[in-house]
């Protein structure tokens, strides 16, 4: 499947409250790179393989939680027609100038039902990831900086609504379902997985009755041996871990929930599987979710935290 | 150097070194009665109110403690550092996804 209209999720803005404590951590301790900074004081940094200038934003706030959440479209016609279609289904879209983030064009903002804020553009500045285009090594010493994730993954957002940010996402912006938990009584969609690639997922949302809350942004590792180094350095660094490292048997990823200094929850996530248009979504039981090891495949239960504690 | 921090209600006790957060501290002391969340002052669900001892404050969400919880001593416990015994009652507000439809 070419991968067209939606390419992949491009950047989150996420607050926090102390900025030189919270660039330690996506920094120096999960490895991030740094590579600018605005005269807002917002910080900008990318994962080592990403190539565009920047995946997350940290903006110093009194409060936690998440700003916005982008995609990369494929070129400015697609942003007019996703605009355009948005604007058709019944939501206000606002643009935001180019420039107002470092090297990123102009874009198209929108606010699901959920009360989150989600971002689509065309346009950032291709940096690399070090390696050139022609004959490139497969990896650089920033792979081995920190926990060093390949990528900026996906997110997990909570807020009402579920149901109808699927459809938007499905009719709208062309995401697949891959994955979804029910209510207890069958009728409808607790949690929702959605990928706009063949990845498990892109972007997932959990039904949840406070608005625009972040669950978690996730970042990808290569293997599960990282995840173990992933655990080790997290541990030497005093980073609080929530669950993991285990297994989720929803998207079958390797993962590592954790939180970073301001209380935003983070993952680092491996594995998974490819998905195809033609795959039939998968289902997990509101039980399936808990003791069918939706959540935590290895120790077969629904952490608490899971449903209570989100930025 | 350790404080006594007495959770009123439940009539628990535990010690906790004034570099930690009660938070820490309980999580420690391997005792229970207050509710972990994120350890940074930002999930809002180890919300104590202090009735009584002095304690330093880290940065909280504007979200879940405003300036008049503050002022009453409505805090995170993961953001209170003792700097004497400390008396408390726990008052987080657990928020569980799926209420709506559960």
């Amino acid at each position: 499947m070419a991968v067209t209209g939606v390419l992949r999720p491009g950047h989150a803005q996420i607050r926090v409250m102390n900025l030189e404590e919270g660039v330690r951590h996506y920094r120096d301790v999960l490895g991030l790179i740094e590579t600018g900074r605005d005269d807002q004081g917002r910080v900008y940094l990318k994962a080592w393989d990403e190539v565009d200038h920047n995946s997350v934003i940290l903006r110093e706030a009194d409060q936690a939680g998440l700003d916005f959440f982008a995609f990369k479209v494929l070129d400015d016609a697609t942003l007019d027609k996703l605009e355009t279609g948005l604007q058709q289904y019944g939501l206000k879209t606002e643009r935001m100038p180019a420039g107002d983030l470092l090297e990123t064009g102009e874009r198209v903002r929108f606010e699901l039902p959920s009360g989150h804020l989600i971002e689509l553009y065309a346009h950032k500045t291709n940096i690399g990831n070090g390696n050139g285009i022609v004959n490139p090594a497969p990896w650089n010493e920033n792979a081995e900086k920190g926990i060093a994730p390949v990528r900026m993954d996906h997110c997990l957002l909570y807020g009402p609504n579920v149901g109808e940010v699927q459809k938007i996402f499905e009719d709208v912006l062309g995401f697949q379902l891959v994955e979804r938990t029910l209510t207890p009584d069958g009728e409808a969609n607790i949690g929702i997985w959605l990928s706009c690639s063949n990845k498990v997922h892109d972007i997932a949302f959990v039904e949840h009755p406070e608005p625009g809350k972040l669950h978690h942004v996730s970042f990808y590792i290569d293997s599960w041996e990282r995840i173990l180094r992933a655990a080790d350095i997290m541990s030497m660094n005093d980073v609080p871990v929530d669950m993991g490292p285990t297994r989720h048997g929803v998207t079958r990823g390797g993962t590592i929930y954790a939180w970073d200094p301001s209380g935003n929850r983070f993952e680092t996530f491996m594995g998974g599987y490819i998905v195809y248009p033609d795959h039939e979504v998968i289902t997990w039981t509101f039980e399936g979710l808990g003791e069918g090891g939706g959540l935590d495949y290895a120790h077969r239960k629904l952490h608490e935290s899971f449903l209570t504690v989100v930025s | 150097m350790k404080h006594a921090v007495r959770i009123a209600g439940i009539d628990r006790t535990f010690w906790c070194d004034e570099n930690d957060s009660l938070l820490t501290g309980i999580l420690k002391a391997n005792s229970s009665g207050i509710p972990a969340g994120c350890r940074g002052g930002g999930c809002g669900v180890c919300k104590i109110q202090i009735l009584s001892g002095e304690f330093s404050t880290g940065c909280m969400s504007g979200c879940h403690v405003s300036a008049e919880d503050k002022a009453a001593g409505k805090l995170l416990a993961c953001r209170v550092y003792p700097r004497s015994d400390i008396e408390l009652s726990v008052i987080g507000k657990m928020i569980r996804c799926f209420q709506k439809v559960a």
